[in-house]
């Protein structure tokens, strides 16, 4: 039976009942709601937190609401990465949360300059989409040299050129004690990879001296990985541990890695089964070592099992490639699969340039559902065209939807023209809205005392649309009549 | 027999001993942890057991510390570093009795009852047609890819390539790749078929709306005719996207060719369906019914379209948008109508149509953009795979593609996910932990 969250009279019946008000909601209810849709966190509510007499309902609740996948922290001194934390299998059965995380790796193999560049480029990783900023968020660090004081050195010299969170990267204890003495926990708190069926005790003990999470990684074997999830967690008293299947390519490897992730979040989430409840963790980086020729052959590789783990339940990858055509699609999907399904992803209202608009620009208009806004700013851009793009504020809500629901009103443009004061930048009194809010044309001349041209039902036609109408004549005409 | 027993005891009285040993040893890591270390009369018997105190002056460490000295160095008191030593002559004792604790992974056992219909796309001439090459898509009884012991899915998906019937704005990677045969859709589906092994070829009769050349559709009959003729696989045909149009053109379509199995592409509830279906009922084509990311309005299509069409001549069409561009509203939508249908819904037990080639609506598949991003003949045929890949574990059935270079990679990937699931060295896959990788 998967995981289903505690009603929120359940959890009304352990909060403080006060209505004080310190979490930002009205009442105990409206927090208790909010709760069992995972919108808020119990900390939000500081008399739970910090009264002894609620001591015991804060227990009760927070195992309530504990995720069936354990979330495990990953830091350093100025960025934290949660991995895991997963509710469901299936985003629409609630949605999910903390994004898979993406670390790209450097070794201590490399040269002075090559880690510096690399570790500058992973930080440095930027795009901007539907008003986010998508990044990298931590990096590998690889033992290649299997020397421990090479790669404290390594690890000492990444740590002072980051502020990423770090992997440490070794099957070898005796590499990994040697980078934990210099990042000192919980200073940093880096992630171990990885115990294996030949050092996990010893992996174990130093994970535990020093109190960081550690990977398990049991390529191929699903029985001995979670053994070890088992081992490590019951009888030698790990709490933050996180798996990794094996990540492998080819006919018949390609398969299990799907199968092993799939299985494992499975049985997480539907049987609750707690060996398996542990963050899953990626290698697309293994393509490097497993397949050869043309490098170009093997980024696409990478990238190809990076969206497919991103899509089947990893909650941290481990890639090689930096090149942006491999990691941006990655970080473009990331962001869509983990946003709010209940929720519409909305852009700021407000007013766009599209090209170098002037004041005899068109001005259209359109919502600020984020898919709406980028299509019609993308057709816009193809265009070529110079315009000005006045985004209304219908609630996240697309063209048509927003048109019946009533969220698509002459008053909301007449607010956002005032606001963007668009009266100073363009000439004309005209503006265009989409043909599937024809119906609202009246309401918006009203409203707004400017004259409206229905343009096309789809963004694409723009271009052609506003050859055809957007002529002098045109204008002419309709601005001789106000 | 007796000294077996005797063995036993003795052990027994071992680990009591050793017991005895490590809760004494925990609670002096603990005390020492604390501060409070009160360490007297005590006596302690186990040969293979050390407890080292560090020494007042600790030997610099090998390593170099790092670089903003961290408050936990600064702080660390002498007790606490032995306490971490203890911790760990604890540890080095306790290795030698945890042990595996072996537990067996349960496969995952879902319970599912429905059954995605079963559709063949192009009729062989057994079946009436002419089709050297015809498919079967559907059949699932489990989510794609979950790979449960005794389930493979009954059909691999099938990959088609897309043509049109007149030049219409196409990125330069495909047009790199077709060339001029693009002028002509008989000879760029001959290109598809023969050079990058499409299984099928979609044609976009985008010269019948009457906003573009308005086609008759008696045009874009004799375009499906010279289809035919060239290639001898399943034929996908697309309207315009107009609904009065299309259902005049699809009607046209079916009556001249009612026996080669045509796949219809596609329906929707802005069209007079009455004034359609009937007359593709009377044929063997299949058709694709188009409900973008509305599992509602899909049940009320077909619904509607099952008054004339048998379900298993009905495609389910939930729309996709390229990566960046809405990709998880069909996404979300498809693995709800599919785990709807498993689950008994018979209104969302149809196999999907997937027009990958939306993927090129994203910009990022085409503009050009600062070099760090790579070519855009780079980007665009990888947003082609990767939208495509992401429909394909939703359990996908038919791809409409625009970019060999996709076609290609997905069969790939598709021969990869019909492998049997058993990695051959397994442990090769952490070679990447400790190997020199190439710096591109």
């Amino acid at each position: 039976m998967p995981w289903k969250p505690p009603t929120p009279i359940e959890i009304y019946q352990l909060l403080p009942k006060t209505n004080c008000g310190k979490c930002g909601e009205a009442n105990c209810m409206a927090f208790a709601i909010r709760l069992a849709s995972l919108d808020a966190k119990l900390e939000d509510c500081p008399p739970l937190i910090e009264e002894e007499k609620y001591k015991g309902s804060y227990e009760k609740l927070q195992s309530l609401l504990l995720p069936p996948v354990r979330e495990v922290v990953i830091k350093s001194p100025k960025k934290v990465v949660k991995i895991g934390g997963k509710y469901v299998l299936f985003r629409h059965e609630m949605r999910y949360h903390n994004p898979t995380a993406i670390a790209v790796d450097v070794d201590d193999n490399m040269d002075r300059d090559t880690i510096i560049k690399r570790v500058k480029m992973i930080e440095g990783f930027e795009y901007e989409y539907v008003g986010q900023k998508l990044k990298l968020d931590a990096i590998a660090i690889r033992s290649v040299s299997n020397d421990p004081k090479k790669f404290a050195q390594t690890v000492a010299l990444v740590a002072e050129n980051s502020s990423l969170p770090l992997v440490l990267c070794s099957t070898n204890p005796a590499v990994i004690e040697a980078a934990l003495n210099v990042l000192n926990p919980p200073h940093h708190r880096p992630l171990i990879y990885a115990a294996t069926k030949d050092n996990w005790r010893e992996m174990a003990e130093v994970a535990k001296r020093f109190d960081v999470p550690l990977a398990i990684a049991s390529p191929g074997d699903l029985n001995l990985l979670v053994s070890l999830a088992k081992t490590l967690s019951e009888d030698m008293g790990l709490k933050d541990l996180a798996l990794d299947p094996g990540c492998i390519v080819g006919p018949g490897g390609f398969a299990y890695t799907i199968k092993a992730f799939s299985w494992l979040r499975f049985k997480a989430t539907y049987d609750l089964w707690k060996h398996a409840g542990f963050p899953l963790i990626g290698t697309p980086i293994s393509v490097w070592t497993q397949m050869s020729g043309d490098p170009k052959d093997v980024m696409l590789w990478e990238a190809v099992l990076a969206t497919i783990l991103i899509t089947r339940y990893a909650d941290l990858l481990i890639m090689h490639s930096l090149d942006g055509w491999v990691l941006l699609p990655q970080v473009m999907w990331r962001f869509q699969l983990y946003t709010d399904p209940r929720k519409p992803v909305a852009v700021p209202a407000g007013l766009r340039e599209i090209g170098k608009p002037n004041e005899m620009s068109p001005v259209i208009v359109t919502t600020n559902y984020a898919l709406t806004y980028s299509l019609v700013s993308s057709d816009a851009e193809k265009a070529k065209l110079n315009a000005w793009l006045l985004v209304i504020d219908t609630e996240g809500l697309a063209v048509d939807v927003s048109v019946a629901g009533r969220k698509f009103t002459g008053d909301k443009v007449a607010e956002i023209i005032k606001s963007a004061e668009l009266e100073k930048k363009v000439k004309h009194r005209i503006l265009i809205i989409p043909g599937k809010a024809a119906r609202v044309s009246g309401d918006i001349e009203d409203a707004t005392k400017w004259r409206v041209m229905v343009g096309p039902m789809d963004s694409s036609e723009l271009g052609k649309w506003l050859e055809k109408n957007w002529t002098s004549e045109k204008i002419k005409e309709l601005m001789g009549g106000s | 027999m007796s000294s077996k027993e005797s063995k036993k005891a003795r052990d027994e009285a071992k680990a009591g001993q050793e017991a005895t040993i490590y809760s004494l040893i925990a609670k002096i890591a603990e005390a020492l942890e604390k501060g409070v270390v009160e360490l007297y009369n005590v006596e302690i018997e186990a040969d293979e057991l050390e407890v080292r105190l560090l020494s007042p002056t600790p030997t610099a460490p090998p390593i170099p510390v790092v670089i903003t000295p961290p408050k936990a160095v600064v702080e660390a008191k002498p007790e606490v570093k032995a306490a971490y030593e203890v911790a760990k002559a604890v540890e080095v004792v306790a290795k030698k009795v945890v042990e595996l604790a072996r537990v067996a992974f349960e496969e995952p056992k879902p319970q599912f009852s429905g059954r995605v219909v079963e559709v063949r796309l192009g009729a062989s001439k057994e079946e009436g047609g002419t089709r050297e090459k015809t498919y079967v898509v559907g059949g699932h009884t489990m989510p794609a890819y979950y790979y449960l012991t005794g389930y493979k899915p009954p059909h691999p998906p099938v990959f088609g390539g897309d043509t049109f019937d007149m030049q219409i704005g196409l990125p330069r990677a495909v047009k790199l790749a077709f060339g001029d045969a693009m002028g002509n859709p008989a000879e760029w589906a001959r290109v598809w078929v023969s050079k990058y092994a499409a299984e099928a070829i979609d044609i976009h009769l985008v010269s019948t709306d009457p906003s573009i050349k308005d086609a008759p559709p008696e045009a874009a009959v004799k375009v499906v005719d010279q289809l035919l003729q060239a290639v001898k696989v399943p034929i996908v045909v697309g309207g315009s996207g107009n609904p009065e149009k299309d259902v005049i053109v699809f009607r046209k379509i079916v009556e001249a060719f009612p026996s080669e199995g045509l796949i219809i592409n596609s329906l929707n509830l802005d069209m007079k369906l009455e004034d359609v279906c009937p007359h593709i009922a009377k044929t063997n084509a299949v058709v694709i019914n188009f409900s973008p990311m509305d599992l509602d309005k899909a049940e009320q299509i077909n619904r509607k379209t099952y008054d004339w069409i048998p379900r298993n001549r009905i495609i389910l069409d939930l729309n996709i948008g390229g990566i960046g561009y809405g990709t998880e509203y069909g996404f979300t939508a498809m693995e709800r109508a599919r785990l709807s249908g498993l689950l008994g819904n018979e209104l969302l037990q149809h196999p999907f149509n997937v027009g990958a080639a939306n993927a090129w609506g994203a910009r990022e598949a085409w503009i050009t953009m600062d070099p760090y991003w790579g070519p855009k003949e780079i980007r665009g045929p990888l947003w082609e795979a990767l939208t495509s890949i992401i429909c394909l574990l939703t359990g996908a059935d038919y791809f409409m593609l625009v970019h060999p270079l996709t076609v290609k990679t997905m069969k790939t990937i598709r021969e990869y996910l019909f492998s049997e699931p058993k990695p051959k060295d397994p442990e090769k896959a952490l070679d990447w932990l400790s190997k020199a990788l190439p710096v591109i």
